[in-house]
């Protein structure tokens, strides 16, 4: 297991430098980041002296290979806008979105299984049908929108929580986050909803699916016949089997929470990597992008390695052995 | 015993009730735009220098209509052709408590230029200035050649003290060097989260009436107004002209409107015989019309101002004759709004030898100003109907302005006729005379933002003369006379001024200024 581990660090590194490589060439040769930054009082010699110090007088290889020395040592370059280090500011950035990203992982689960459950069990009811049937509502309503329509219902209408923005942070086991304070949890649970809207949909499509197809295998009708209980075959033998599949996709879609809650983060004021990241795109900060997009990568490859540790735990027929790929 | 610490408990509270009632004000505001920083020097950018109004007084202010009124120089004037001389005001303290003197003035100004990564700093204002102390309450600012803007230039930049002069844009983040001499103090500031100050009890001037003002970024537009309706803030910026109706009709909101600086105005090719998005009808080269001042002319008869105010902008604008509205310094009281007359721009276009028109590309940004991509395709629309087909490309401003400016394959303007917007930081005329309408001149740094390279020597003259012109009565002569043969030339087309709206709970008004800036000090009751 350790080799394979590191060998899929190795992989990691692979992909990240080939990542640097597309993604610097690609952010480079869109727009021209000077124009966004300079006063427009400034005049010719002012703009000549931004673009100077901002290195961009140099040909672009020069640039990249400046940009690989500096990651080498764990410099991804300085912020064209707030002149600090880009690396520096997306981790300040970052327990915002992971914490809003948490939080919509749990609903998902903890929304989205049980109901998937029941829809699986008791396909024909009443109930199952309306899961369903708002399943594909959760799917196909674009986030903007039902984002702007939480705000108008619960902060507007009935104004049970506010519209925007973080609240209080609490400090629990020297984490700061504002999941620990009344006022913080109220600010989090539109964007954490809205967020999870989608993931709660998938999360009760594929345990459905799982169910229905396991329920009517060979080892449920053994188990049955052997006369355990219902809830001991359900909750043991069924769920184990089909939360293989479960895993692996609420995995990959954590990664896409943390990625992309740019669209959340931007309705509800979530001060998060993904506001800082859809800032910095429209203000062309490259350097920002640039890392932001570096860090994505390596968490992408990371989720995917514990997803791989997770089977093994859930599933002791697969064993982590690099098959020779 | 025990009662009478209960009647002094009461007593207490009472009294803390009442003081509370009389001084505990907070004031939150959603704003449509995050400073970067609150290091004063940092960013030479609107919302950063709106938020650092509230901390860091300048040596002369700027007030909603952007002329000039004492701060902490109660007077400046030349005393000679080369010298203005500065008499600070006495008595005024830093939030740390330390006092005032023309040092915290010249360690200011060295500092300003130079901070370590600014993105643009405030050079160009301090650029060919030399600040001598005199004395504890005078400075003098020495310059090479006469200069009348001398005030306009030093009322942009923020004064700090001797203490801070030698700190990091950082120690500005955190607050410890975030001193200054303004109306409120530094109390917390999360970028992207909330900005919050307090109170400054000992101000010189004024005391605001707002004992805690919070600052939240809010930038996407209906979510700011959601926030607005769901009364988590109290005052917003920016508010979107597509939700401005509902508002009026919103018995729990108040709106504030007033013009801004902006002019939005169109740029023509008037430096190539052939120029990239010209073409005769069908395809082909022709010889670039617009430098013909009558196809100029032309265009900007065929653009109804009104129309675009009252159905693009739903109302929310100004039709446009000149560089600035009315009320601003330089402005020139001739000049009016060119009329609608698509009958006389087509008669003008076959005088000019294009009886059927020809094509061209209107180019625009789309995320910029007010409405902009919308403007460029009614612009596209009214001068087709002259028989000028216009091609409509609209594009993102990171892209957009560096194409505009440096886009073509030998370094010069990309486009043949662009929509752009132009705010006077000065709040008088020779800004965009010097930058627009100037021929374009490296060296001398004339004319950086004149994409269509119009030049007319005659204008330019014009202008130099009114900048060094220390007579006020003299120069607002000069610059008016100046935009008159601009605007003659057709160097460019203004279409409209831009009106700002703000939007607060009942109770409260915004007064509007023409910087766009949002200050808690603009926040009072009714």
């Amino acid at each position: 297991m350790t080799v394979f581990i590191i060998r899929r660090l190795i992989q990691a590194l692979l992909v990240v430098f080939m990542m640097s490589v597309i993604v610097f060439f690609g952010v480079n040769i869109v727009g021209d980041p000077v124009y966004m930054l300079v006063s427009p009082d400034a005049d010719q010699a002012d703009i000549a002296a931004a673009i100077s110090r901002l290195g961009l007088d140099r040909p672009i290889w020069e640039q990249y290979l400046l940009f690989l020395k500096g990651a080498a040592q764990g410099d991804l370059g300085n912020s064209f806008i707030f002149g600090e280090p880009a690396l520096k500011l997306i981790l300040h950035h970052m327990p915002a979105t992971m914490e809003l990203a948490f939080s919509a992982l749990i609903l998902a689960i903890v929304v989205g299984i049980p109901l998937g459950l029941y829809a699986g069990l008791y396909p024909d009811s009443r109930i199952s049908k309306g899961i369903m049937a708002a399943s594909i509502f959760g799917f196909s309503l674009p986030t903007f929108w039902v984002g702007l329509m939480l705000i108008m219902l619960f902060a507007v209408e009935l104004r049970w929580v506010p519209a925007t923005g973080r609240g209080d942070l609490g400090t629990f086991l020297g984490i700061q986050s504002s999941l620990f304070t009344l006022d913080g949890l109220s600010h989090i649970f539109l964007p954490a909803l809205n967020l999870a809207l989608l993931k709660i949909s998938l999360a009760i499509r594929l345990t459905r699916a799982g169910v229905r197809e396991a329920m009517g295998l060979d080892y449920v009708k053994y188990a049955r016949a052997k006369g355990l209980s219902t809830r001991r075959i359900i909750f043991v033998h069924v769920m184990k089997n089909i939360m293989i599949p479960v895993v692996t996709v609420m995995g990959l879609e954590f990664g896409s929470l943390i990625g992309f809650s740019v669209v959340t983060e931007t309705i509800f004021a979530w001060p998060g990597m993904g506001k800082l990241l859809i800032d910095a795109i429209l203000q062309l900060d490259r350097p920002v992008v640039v890392a932001y997009l570096m860090i994505i990568v390596l968490f992408f490859v990371l989720i995917n390695l514990v997803v791989d540790i997770l089977y093994s735990i859930l599933d002791p027929r697969v064993r982590l052995q690099d098959q020779g790929a | 015993m025990r009662k009478l610490t209960a009647a002094t408990a009461v007593a207490f509270g009472i009294l803390a009730i009442g003081a509370g009632a009389a001084s505990a004000e907070k004031l939150t505001i959603g704003l449509a735009s995050e400073p970067t920083s609150l290091d004063p020097h940092f960013h030479n950018l609107g919302p950063n220098n709106a938020m650092s109004v509230h901390i860091f007084d300048r040596l002369i202010a700027q007030d909603e209509k952007q002329r000039l009124s004492p701060g902490l120089a109660v007077s400046w004037q030349p005393i000679d052709d080369l010298t203005w001389e500065f008499k600070l005001r006495e008595g005024v303290k830093f939030h740390d408590g330390s006092d005032f003197t023309a040092d915290d003035v010249v360690c200011t100004m060295a500092r300003a230029p130079e901070v370590p990564n600014s993105p643009s700093g405030y050079g160009t204002y301090l650029k060919g200035k030399e600040v001598i102390k005199i004395d504890d309450y005078t400075v003098h600012f020495k310059t090479a050649a006469p200069y009348p803007l001398m005030g306009n230039d030093i009322s942009t930049i923020p004064v700090i003290s001797e203490a801070g002069c030698a700190a990091a844009t950082e120690e500005f983040n955190a607050g410890t060097a975030a001193i200054g001499t303004g109306p409120f103090k530094f109390q917390s500031y999360t970028p992207g989260e909330s900005i919050v100050l307090t109170r400054n009890d000992d101000y010189w001037g004024d005391a605001p009436i707002w004992s805690e003002v919070e600052f939240r970024p809010i930038t996407s537009g209906p979510s700011r107004v959601a926030s607005l309706l769901a009364g988590d803030v109290d005052l917003i910026s920016g508010v979107p002209t597509t939700d401005i109706a509902t508002l009026e009709g919103n018995s729990d909101i108040q709106l504030s409107q007033g013009v801004s600086n902006r002019v939005i105005y169109l740029h023509m090719d008037q430096f190539r015989e052939n120029s990239p998005f010209v073409q005769a009808n069908g395809g082909g080269d022709i010889v670039n019309p617009l430098l013909d001042v009558r196809v100029r002319k032309a265009i900007s008869m065929a653009i109804n101002r009104d129309a675009i105010v009252d159905r693009v902008m739903e109302g929310v604008a100004m039709p446009a004759g000149q560089l600035l509205p009315e009320g601003f310094f330089g402005v020139s009281d001739n000049l009016d709004v060119v009329a609608y007359d698509p009958d006389g721009a087509k008669a003008l276009l076959a005088e000019a030898g294009y009886p059927d028109g020809f094509e061209l590309t209107i180019h625009g940004p789309n995320d910029r100003y007010i409405n902009d991509a919308k403007i460029a395709e009614a612009i596209a629309q009214m001068l087709t109907r002259i028989g000028i087909k216009t091609a409509v490309e609209t594009m993102p401003r990171s892209v957009y302005f560096g194409r505009a400016s440096t886009g073509s394959p030998d370094g010069l303007p990309e486009f043949s006729f662009i929509l752009v917007g132009w705010g006077a930081g000065s709040g008088e005329a020779s800004s965009p005379l010097k930058s627009l309408i100037h021929t374009f001149d490296k060296d001398a740094g004339f004319g950086s933002s004149n994409r269509g390279r119009h030049s007319d020597p005659e204008t330019d003259a014009l202008i130099e003369e009114a900048l060094s012109t220390v007579d006020d009565t003299k120069r607002q002569a000069l610059l008016a006379q100046a935009t008159e043969r601009a605007i003659e030339n057709v160097a460019i087309i203004p279409t409209h001024f831009q009106v700002n709206t703000w939007a607060a709970k009942a109770g409260l008004s915004y007064i509007a200024r023409t910087d766009e800036y949002t200050l808690a000090t603009g926040v009072v009751k009714d």
